[in-house]
């Protein structure tokens, strides 16, 4: 039936197809968009999370004591999936140890932390003409850009924008949809920066070869797109590729780059497949406009637009170094009025509650706002569930919610996998349709994280019965052999006695084998001394002298304790191999 | 873990269910109208020992009573099983079946969202097994009655406090049961609907109200309180069920109108088979549940030992809920099927 509206809305031309679901929360983005995008003063400290992006940590690269200039690499991508790290202000390295960061988790995690010295003093830069450069050099650039995805996702732009002969890329997609409540920060972008968002769209066009290329922006957002459509109009792009800026309905979460893709082109991602895959790349419009200032000028990622709102006195958009403490962007908002309980990073569907309002500004963070209980009040009691299905007519990806839960809530976690619960997207549309108050994507999130913690057991267990059914193996074929040579001895040797003197040649050349196989044993145990002297971890390879010293100090007390145990439990201390 | 959303936009199960005991007043309007103000003692009956009986249980069961007598579930299914009844029926018949609908077949099976069966059909199927003759005999409406019955009579009826008022004397076969009975005694359908129990299009008087049913389904429907799916699969199957038959017989199978408008079909199809947490909830569930229900109802009506067959029908389907929602999945985005 929607597949039929959606063609008959296509042949009439009225352009975006209808998807399942989606709900229509109070926007609350007028508030923040009265005025233009400020900067914020110089702050004293800078605290930057290693763990800002999606994938590897990145390798620190400075210590203690270093200065180091603005856009200068700190650490550096590691590995396929990782982002570098730059100084977004020049300074000095004053720590590199565990804060607190934003993370739902409320853990502490490694950070690098700069005394600012207020010069602002730049890295030379090297901007690249990029049209002239070999696309693989320019990839391999972005590597250190330290861009990732800006609207909240944070995955390495890097990786997305490298194709293959498999991933062949037609369309360019750029989410400007932003369709969660309270954000403003891309539709304030798109409105003061929209010919710099399409120089790097032109980037993107570059390097993925698109031949199309389709903006998407909600239809609350109506100065945005008509900044876009101007910009569009005189983009040397647009006389290379179809370029257009589509408006969708105003309805969340119209932003999921899966859920745009179906709106602006009809195709429908397949669940198991990547959209490069066919033939699609979503960026939004903030990742873009990194890429131009990265290429165009040589800065990497150093800043960001955040929202400030809420439950501040004036709600606005600020341009943010990364590490700033989110306590200077509240001030800059005007102060937190009176009655304000909580922080919150994202917008009110999909974030989460700060740990502490000290924590930084990360490449993530798209929205703070400041929530007190008249804002968002606490939910009520949970109530049964009255299998309204209310919550499965607003899914997104047209799952049950309401089974879902129900074997989530009695933990059935493989009724839940066949029921598709690693498709949900985790929006809260369900929670927030919920009768009966009960916080289904919570019970999501618990049930994926146990499937996925009891699958690593799983295979850590398979793991260890391989290996310990492989050593059982072993045993047996040792003790074999040694019974055979046993046998093959005790043979040789009532030969040997019967017939001592009619083969003394043979005896030689056994010898002269014996010898030439034992010389072999004593080279190979040596090679592997050599190695093992030679495999220090690689991540302490390069660690300073007295780190290594105290390295090689907690080895020594770890090979002492060792023999100690070894001594305790006399020869019958199994190998490492085999405990492994 | 993060507690996100923050932001919640649905109406409580309370309002829910208040709002769809808002959609029954215009039938109980009409009942009073038809049949007089006894209904309404009925009504304070049931609710009564309904909101006792919930108590009762919840405390048996050391859940909170507060928060459960308030969610209105137990007074809605008061309610339903009320205006099942015949509008007039002594207090022990609506106690009975009102107690048996809260505690058995809800509370036991562990309250609010778990019960596996609509409790007010349970309620009703176990007295119309236990008490058939009472239960199909309603009493005639107010224009039709030999003895015009004053509230004080019809309260004395109920309580069972007068030696003058017999079963017979104050009630007439319903046109359902009438015409199945008459159907047996080899007289056409168009002799039968001849009789004074007869309406336009279903029972005399019984029209009204099950007009004012259609009329608050249509508002449950306005205020997205139910889907279309099973009101509309409900009804036009029972209509194209009744219509095949109608054709190739008119004289010994009713006009499909005349199904539409007696008996439980206009409540069954907006307040009944709508209950959610009995039914299916998927979508393409919905239709097969409802189409289910009306084929078994017409079935009953027509072939089964009792004049309707809604409440029976109800608890067949209810039982294939989880195999109706199983086979019915929507196809989730970027799978194939």
């Amino acid at each position: 039936m929607n597949a039929l509206i959606n063609i008959v809305k296509q042949g009439l031309g009225l352009g975006s197809v209808a998807v399942n679901g989606g709900v229509h929360p109070p926007e609350h983005k007028q508030e923040s968009t009265t005025q233009a995008i400020g900067q914020l003063p110089l702050p004293k400290r800078l605290v930057l999370p290693l763990r800002q992006h999606v994938g590897n940590l990145p390798k620190v690269l400075v210590a203690v004591g270093d200065k180091v200039l603005k856009g200068q690499l700190l650490a550096e991508a590691e590995g396929n999936i990782s982002a570098a790290i730059h100084a977004p202000t020049s300074g000095t390295i004053a720590a590199i140890e565990d804060a607190l960061i934003p993370h739902p988790s409320g853990l502490p995690d490694r950070c690098i932390t700069i005394a600012v010295d207020g010069k602002d003093e730049w890295i030379a830069l090297a901007p690249s003409d990029w049209r002239k450069e070999d696309k693989t050099k320019l990839l391999e650039s972005l590597r250190n850009s330290g861009i990732v995805g800006l609207g909240g996702a944070a995955f390495p732009t890097q990786v997305k924008l490298r194709t293959n002969a498999k991933s062949h890329v037609d369309t360019l997609v750029i989410n400007a949809a932003e369709c969660e409540p309270y954000i403003t920060c891309d539709d304030m972008l798109m409105r003061e920066r929209a010919d710099q968002i399409l120089k790097g769209v032109e980037i993107a066009q570059y390097l993925l070869g698109a031949k199309e290329c389709l903006i998407g922006i909600e239809d609350n957002k109506p100065e945005a797109a008509e900044a876009m459509r101007l910009a569009c109009a005189i983009s040397p792009l647009s006389k290379l590729v179809t370029l257009k800026v589509v408006v969708v309905p105003t309805q969340y979460p119209s932003g999921d780059a899966r859920q745009l893709i179906r709106l602006l082109t009809g195709i429908e991602v397949p669940a198991d497949k990547r959209s490069t895959d066919v033939g699609l790349q979503c960026f939004n419009v903030a990742t873009v406009l990194a890429l131009h200032r990265y290429f165009d000028f040589g800065e990497p990622a150093l800043s960001r637009i955040v929202t400030i709102t809420g439950n501040v006195k004036t709600p606005a958009n600020f341009e943010v170094l990364f590490g700033t403490p989110i306590t200077d962007l509240v001030k800059a908002g005007g102060g937190a009025l009176e009655d304000t309980n909580d922080y919150i990073m994202g917008g009110p569907m999909m974030g989460f509650s700060l740990p502490s309002v000290d924590v930084p500004i990360t490449k993530a963070a798209n929205c703070i706002i400041a929530s007190a209980p008249n804002l968002f009040a606490p939910a009520p009691p949970a109530m049964p569930c009255i299998r309204c299905a209310r919550c499965a007519d607003v899914c997104p990806v047209s799952l049950q919610p309401q089974e879902l839960y129900w074997f989530s809530k009695s933990s059935n976690l493989e009724k839940a996998r066949d029921y598709n619960l690693f498709d949900c997207i985790e929006c809260g549309c369900c929670t927030y349709a919920c009768p009966s108050n009960i916080p289904l994507v919570q019970y999501y999130r618990f049930a994926k994280s146990e499937i996925i913690a009891q699958d690593r057991a799983k295979e850590a267990a398979d793991l260890a019965r391989e290996r310990n059914e492989f050593r059982l193996m072993r045993i047996e074929r040792e003790k074999q052999e040694r019974a055979e040579k046993h046998a093959q001895k005790a043979v040789g040797a009532k030969a040997e006695a019967a017939k001592t003197e009619s083969a003394p040649a043979t005896e030689a050349s056994d010898d002269a084998s014996i010898a030439a196989k034992k010389a072999a044993i004593a080279a190979a145990i040596e090679r592997a001394k050599v190695q093992k002297a030679a495999a220090v971890p690689q991540n302490v390879a390069d660690a300073k002298p007295a780190v290594q010293a105290e390295i090689a100090e907690i080895d020594a007390r770890r090979e002492a304790a060792k023999q100690a145990v070894s001594e305790l439990a006399g020869d019958n201390t199994p190998s490492t191999q085999d405990k492994k | 873990m993060s507690r996100s959303p923050y932001l919640s936009s649905a109406p409580s199960v309370s309002i829910i269910m208040v709002k769809v005991m808002l959609a029954l007043v215009p039938a109980i309007a009409a009942y009073v109208w038809v049949f007089g103000a006894g209904i309404l003692v009925m009504l304070a009956l049931a609710s009564v020992t309904a909101l006792a009986a919930e108590a009762l249980m919840l405390k048996l069961r050391n859940r909170p009573i507060k928060p459960f007598l308030m969610d209105g579930s137990a007074l809605l299914t008061a309610w339903l099983l009320a205006l099942s009844l015949p509008p007039l029926a002594p207090w022990w018949l609506v106690v009975v079946g009102t107690f048996f609908a809260i505690v058995i077949a809800k509370q036991l099976y562990g309250g609010l969202g778990y019960n596996p069966f609509n409790p007010a059909m349970v309620g009703y199927a176990v007295l119309l097994i236990s008490f058939p003759v009472i239960m199909t005999h309603w009493p005639a409406p107010l224009e039709l009655a030999q003895a015009k019955l004053s509230l004080a009579n019809q309260l004395q009826y109920i309580f069972g406090t007068t030696n003058g008022l017999s079963l017979d004397a104050v009630s007439m076969a319903t046109p359902l049961d009438y015409l199945k009975t008459q159907l047996t005694l080899h007289h056409s359908v168009q002799e039968i609907t001849a009789a004074p129990q007869f309406g336009l299009l279903g029972a005399k008087g019984g029209e009204l109200v099950v007009g004012a049913y259609l009329l608050g389904g249509l508002y449950l429907l306005q205020q997205r309180l139910i889907t279309w799916h099973l009101p509309t699969a409900f009804l036009s199957v029972l209509a194209l069920m009744a219509g095949a038959f109608y054709l190739v017989d008119a004289t010994h199978y009713a006009h499909p109108l005349f199904h539409l408008f007696t008996g439980g079909s206009m409540l069954g199809a907006f307040f009944i088979i709508t209950d959610p947490v009995s039914g299916p909830t998927t979508p393409k569930g919905k239709l097969v549940f409802a189409a289910g229900i009306a084929v078994l109802t017409y079935l009953i009506r027509v072939y089964g030992g009792y004049p309707d067959g809604v409440a029976f029908s109800v608890l067949l389907m209810n039982m294939c809920v989880p195999l109706i929602d199983a086979w019915t999945q929507p196809r989730v985005f970027g799978h194939k099927k």
